[in-house]
């Protein structure tokens, strides 16, 4: 079998198994937090028991909606977006580790190939906001692009300095780089988000928080201001993926996340080396994935949105001299001890 | 062969040598149906990029004639029209209007009937600001506060049902006072009965209940670092341009102008038996519009507990006619609204209908400050000043 044909088979089980299950299994999730938070039930009606078919409905709600191309739209760009957007986020699961030896392809480079295809959706958002012709959804399509150039370089420089402490590209070699880092010549292993890096997790989550448009980053979408930003135009089926995408890209950059910082697949007390990390490191990886996941969803219904400036402020001032400034300690303790 | 306009040629070659950027501005048009804008205002503004240059409000969609409806009603019937001008809150509308006609008729209202106004007017405040307190996160982002806040708004909704029968358009004064309870005639003895049984001990109820939501609105909203940064210093109106523009209500004491129709005597309602204060602003941006809000619902909230106090007895209704034929003449009457002043003119020839109605509604001119402040605002900030004005657009078109 050729090498392309079966990367995308590994990628399409990946996807099919594991990450539009969870999707669902989020927006689910979603639904019901935020009503937990808002004195609410959520849904309910929708498959009989707790309305757990919610997500499934809307799918299928969406899917019989015109899909609509507006006048004033370039057509070919408009239809395309929605795609562009999902394949960036599909892309980066090509290189999550899921396990030992599970993980579609393991890159030497596959931090750097991360940053790069996970940019890739901001592209089709701007794709979005410029050919719909209309004026809300190039302001957000514009704000979009802004966000991105100004959250990439927070997010690189932190990752930059989880692979000076590891010493490698390789997601799996972060994670067993995790897995044995002695503590002070101890025989403690501990994830990098306590061992030197917290500075440089909470750049990321920051990072990833305005990359996702989620509050109180979500100036590109900001439903008050623009009516839906880039999304104003879409309908049906397009709309779906651009949700899906959302939501999948939420799944990549926790699953991102919980490599880099949380130990990925591997859990505190047990060998990187163990042939059972194969079946219970996905079971850990999910599991990190939902813990940052309802981070995410926690933040979107406590806080209001900020301003474009103001998130600009944050990333040049504040973010991107923290991490520098991570770099640098990382890297003393690196060649010090 | 073209021969090039020697004035073209140097104004090409100067724009050559500018390094300045040329951009051009775009219009955007923002309502009448959008979800910031409280109904349907319409806002035609020229942003260059996320820059406000200059907006221009476009008002009248819900414009309903009232005025000219008033002129073919009866008083009784104009109750139910002026309801529906600013419908978060109704009662407080219908006692300027009604107080008005008294004046004109030179009736004295009884005491129970003033009182009951009054805790209704006050419970309409609340209602008021808490739609406020839901609305106003809301449109900076955060969808939580309006669960909470319209939660407990329901207690107050609760009361005001429980008293006039209606949630929004109680129509529940009559001329000379409030309406009778069901089954019994006007200047009847059993009067005293008109509020629901337990009204005090249901009253004291939902003002805890309120209370407690207006601690976590102060939890959840006023301590947040992003909203914070969001409302401080913007939208900044100085004294000078708030009295100039003819604010009035939270929006002008926002400011720091010590104005409240209630405490300066002028009231037809005895505010003068209660213990309150009036919340001042000091900086005149959104986050003091928005705390001095807060701060109003605590106050009306110790207003209510007061009058339920000492409600006194007596009956509901002055000595009316049976058909209400107002002697001719004029009388101005102006309460504070939860929203700010609102006064009723009335010009009566005699007779059933009045000559002449003219409605001064607070929110109309709290919204003719929006072309001066929104003049080089960000898109976003736009949002938040004209949420921060708490206008209603039925109050604005009539």
């Amino acid at each position: 079998m050729s090498f392309w044909l079966l990367l995308v088979i590994k990628v399409g089980v990946i996807v099919g198994v594991v990450v539009m299950p969870l999707v669902l299994g989020i927006i689910f999730g979603e639904l019901k937090i935020s009503a937990h938070m808002q004195s609410r039930i959520g849904p309910y009606f929708a498959g009989g028991r707790f309305g757990w078919a919610q997500p499934l409905a809307d799918g299928l709600k969406f899917m019989q909606k015109e899909d609509l191309v507006p006048d004033a739209a370039d057509s070919a760009v408009y239809r395309l977006a929605p795609y562009v957007v999902l394949m960036g986020t599909i892309a980066t699961f090509v290189i999550i580790p899921f396990g030992p030896d599970l993980i579609a392809r393991d890159l030497d480079l596959g931090v750097f190939y991360l940053l790069a295809v996970s940019s890739l959706g901001t592209l089709g958002v701007l794709m979005a906001g410029w050919s719909s012709g209309n004026k809300y959804s190039l302001i957000g399509g514009l704000r979009a692009a802004a966000q991105l150039i100004a959250y990439e370089l927070p997010m690189v420089l932190a990752v930059v300095a989880v692979a000076i402490q590891a010493g490698t590209l390789s997601l799996n070699g972060i994670v067993e780089a995790q897995a044995t880092t002695e503590l002070f010549g101890l025989n403690i292993h501990l994830p990098y988000v306590i061992i030197g890096q917290g500075l440089g997790f909470a750049i990321f989550t920051t990072a990833v928080l305005a990359e996702l448009s989620r509050i109180p980053f979500d100036m590109p979408i900001a439903e008050s201001e623009l009516t839906m930003g880039y999304l104003t135009e879409y309908s049906g089926i397009r709309f779906t993926m651009f949700f899906l995408g959302e939501y999948a890209g939420m799944i990549a950059f926790a699953a991102i996340g919980a490599t880099l910082y949380l130990g990925g697949w591997w859990i505190p007390g047990f060998s990187a080396d163990d042939n059972l990390m194969n079946f219970i490191g996905p079971l850990v990886l999910i599991g990190k994935v939902l813990l940052l996941a309802f981070l995410f969803i926690w933040f979107r219904w406590t806080w209001p949105r900020l301003r474009e400036d103001q998130l600009q402020t944050l990333a040049w001032k504040w973010l991107i001299p923290l991490s520098l400034f991570n770099i640098v300690v990382t890297a003393f303790f690196k060649v010090v001890f | 062969m073209t021969v090039i306009d020697p004035t073209v040629a140097m104004h090409l070659s100067e724009a050559a040598v500018s390094v300045e950027l040329e951009t051009a501005d775009m219009t955007i048009n923002i309502g009448p149906q959008h979800p910031s804008t409280h109904g349907v205002l319409r806002l035609v503004a020229r942003v260059d990029g996320e820059r406000v240059h200059d907006v221009n409000p476009v008002i009248g969609y819900m414009h309903r004639g009232y005025e000219k409806l008033a002129e073919v009603r009866t008083y009784a019937q104009i109750t139910a029209l002026v309801n529906r001008i600013d419908w978060v809150s109704g009662f407080a509308n219908e006692v300027a209007f009604i107080s008005a006609v008294e004046k004109l008729m030179g009736l004295e209202v009884p005491d129970r009937a003033k009182y009951i106004r009054l805790i209704l007017t006050e419970l309409t405040r609340i209602s008021s600001h808490l739609v406020f307190m839901s609305s106003y996160p809301l449109e900076l982002g955060a969808t939580t506060p309006l669960m909470h806040a319209l939660r407990e708004r329901e207690h107050v909704m609760d009361l005001i049902e429980g008293v006039t029968g209606g949630r929004f358009h109680p129509n529940f004064n009559r001329v000379g006072g409030v309406k009778p309870a069901l089954g019994q005639g006007a200047s009847t003895k059993k009067m005293s009965q008109d509020l629901p049984a337990g009204f005090l001990q249901a009253t004291s109820d939902a003002m805890d209940q309120v209370a407690g939501v207006c601690d976590d609105l102060d939890e959840l909203v006023t301590g947040n670092e992003f909203f914070q940064a969001r409302t401080v210093g913007v939208g900044f109106i100085p004294r000078e341009k708030a009295l100039e523009y003819g604010l009035s209500g939270p929006n002008l004491r926002a400011s720091g102008v010590n104005f409240d129709l209630r405490k300066k005597g002028e009231m037809v309602l005895p505010y003068d038996d209660f213990d309150f204060d009036v919340p001042i602003g000091s900086n005149g941006d959104c986050f003091d519009r928005y705390v001095v809000r807060l701060q109003e619902i605590r106050q009306a909230m110790k207003i209510v507990r007061q009058a339920v106090e000492k409600i006194p007895a007596g009956p509901l209704q002055a000595k009316v006619p049976r058909i209400i034929k107002v002697p001719s003449g004029q009388a101005y009457v102006r309460t504070e609204n939860p929203k700010g002043e609102m006064g009723y003119y009335i010009v009566s020839e005699g007779g059933r209908i009045p000559y002449r109605v003219k409605i001064r509604s607070a929110s109309f001119s709290n919204l003719s400050i929006l072309p001066w402040i929104l003049e080089g605002a960000l898109v976003p900030d736009m949002v938040a000043i004209m949420g921060s004005l708490d206008f209603v657009l039925g109050d604005v078109d009539r």
